[in-house]
């Protein structure tokens, strides 16, 4: 059994090296002095410093979080809007929106993508900063209901009418109970949201027009060339994911164990 | 509260303008051609004639199906031993594990590809063995993550009852384990096989252009040729092949459950 668990742990570890290689080689080049992707001449920081000259290159992280920002508000709020409705619709409107829904999340994005480049085109839309926020909202507001739907099923129906019954405007009844009850769907369906936008490149590179690039259709479009600034761009983006997952996790563990201490002294 | 019902309706219209419209134009396209002025469209068969008519095209279909298969087979094979392992582990080193998973997926899906060429830039892998590399490594966390929950919800003790009931480690892992651990391989398979069908920037950038799949296909006729008519027909009939095997996936399931 001991041997057994050796084992258990090494095949663990070998699958996160192969995880954060690619991560580790990432930051490791983006201090490389030279232009070589391969060996690693010495020190220098001259990759960020071209990193922050290249215009386009900060441009795309404006756009990336720009985007993401957006969508993830304005999706958020017609999801949860849409989602409280569904709640109390027939189950017919239930099934075809949930039907409707299922579309972009179960099409491969490259359909999704072209189905919007070709409705832009249809209706005459010039493709740009608009269409691009459009086609991410578009598919960030399925992925906000999904994770709303559940908290709304678990809610007891009369809390709201309570809530009426005691005077209550619907508005009120809705931003006072149902709201505060489902908040922790909301919050992951905009999390989901914030990941799906940020990271998209399917339908972003499809949907976009001249001179408005994310991160992503940035990186696609440079790969050409061999362009070591790319893996400054990434450090940053591993040092700024790495700092929120980490803020995200230690910091609830640091406030239970205070709590835990203040009940201690108390 | 019948009257936040309402609420549904802009969305009806919203949905209906921008998901089910677009579904609707690429079907359009896929049935018609570009005429000339005096008849500006033409509905006909001719652009899925084209597809199946030429070996190539069908070739290139066969060549992303075996990637997506060859993939999700990989992803199975490596990502079940490490979720199982995972599973076995204290509950602390658990969380710290599916935080370490959960973590290059959150990183930009074009950056962890490109970090990879550069890795496999001067190694002697062929093209199609570095676009497998990059394709496995984009797409285990899905699948370790999926098999992972289906073992951690499992009742530990559904184990112990087999070993007291005379089942040694092998038997009651084929017996108990596996078979309650399906749902996870599933939910693993659809989102790993249904990306991987139509990936293009994968075997683009790590493939080089001797890689060519259906969705590099599709952006082909989109981005550089411009003929919209043949790259959506190339989209539905891609579409209908992942909707045809993921049926097959779940009556697969279904079969199993009904067992």
């Amino acid at each position: 059994m001991k041997k057994n668990k050796w084992f258990q742990k090494l095949y663990v570890w070998l699958i996160m090296a192969f995880f954060y290689l690619p991560i580790v080689y990432v930051v490791l080049f983006s201090f490389n002095e030279s232009k070589s992707l391969t060996k690693f001449s010495g020190f220098s920081l001259r990759w960020y410093e071209k990193m922050f000259a290249t215009r386009a290159m900060m441009e795309s992280i404006y756009y990336s979080a720009l985007i993401a920002i957006i969508a993830t508000v304005v999706s958020t709020i017609i999801g949860t809007i849409v989602a409280i409705g569904l709640s109390k619709s027939s189950r017919l409107i239930k099934q075809v929106v949930t039907q409707v829904n299922n579309l972009p999340m179960l099409n491969p994005d490259i359909v999704t993508a072209i189905g919007l480049m070709l409705l832009f085109s249809t209706l005459n839309v010039p493709t740009g900063f608009f269409t691009l926020l459009l086609a991410h909202i578009t598919f960030c507001i399925p992925y906000v209901i999904l994770s709303i739907m559940p908290k709304l099923r678990q809610l007891d129906e009369n809390l709201a009418e309570a809530a009426l019954d005691l005077g209550c405007t619907p508005f009120q009844a809705l931003y006072k109970v149902i709201i505060p009850q489902i908040r922790e769907g909301i919050v992951s369906g905009a999390l989901v949201a914030f990941t799906m936008s940020f990271d998209d490149f399917v339908i972003s590179y499809f949907t976009t027009g001249p001179g408005i690039n994310n991160i992503s259709t940035y990186v696609y479009a440079t790969t050409k060339r061999i362009n070591p600034s790319v893996n400054a761009l990434s450090t940053l983006i591993v040092l700024a994911i790495t700092l929120i997952l980490v803020l995200s996790n230690v910091l609830p563990l640091i406030k239970a164990r205070r709590m835990k201490n203040d009940e201690k002294a108390a | 509260m019948k009257s936040f019902r309402r609420l549904v309706n802009p969305y009806l219209v919203w949905a209906a303008l921008m998901i089910v419209l677009p579904m609707l134009i690429i079907v359009f396209y896929a049935f018609s051609e570009q005429g000339n002025d005096v008849i500006p469209v033409k509905l006909t068969f001719d652009n899925f004639v084209r597809f199946f008519s030429d070996s190539i095209f069908i070739e290139v279909l066969g060549r992303s199906l075996k990637l997506a298969v060859v993939t999700t087979i990989i992803c199975i094979l490596l990502g079940y031993p490490a979720a199982y392992f995972i599973a076995q582990m204290a509950p602390d080193s658990q969380a710290v594990m599916v935080l370490m998973v959960t973590l290059p997926q959150l990183i930009n899906m074009l950056v962890r590809t490109y970090a990879w060429r550069g890795l496999l830039l001067e190694t002697p892998f062929s093209p199609e063995v570095k676009v497998y590399i990059g394709m496995v490594y984009n797409f285990l966390p899905y699948m370790i993550l999926q098999i992972y929950t289906s073992l951690s919800k499992m009742d530990p003790s559904l184990v112990t009852a087999a070993h007291d009931l005379g089942c040694d480690e092998k038997m009651a892992f084929l017996k108990v384990t596996l078979p309650l651990s399906i749902p996870g391989i599933i939910s693993g398979i659809t989102l790993v096989f249904l990306p991987a069908v139509s990936s293009f920037f994968i075997p683009k950038l790590l493939g080089g252009g001797s890689y060519v799949l259906v969705g590099n296909l599709i952006e082909n006729y989109f981005v550089t040729t411009g003929d919209w008519n043949f790259g959506s027909a190339i989209s539905l009939i891609m579409a209908l092949v992942i909707l045809v095997s993921m049926y097959f996936t779940r009556k697969f399931d279904y079969d199993k459950e009904a067992v």
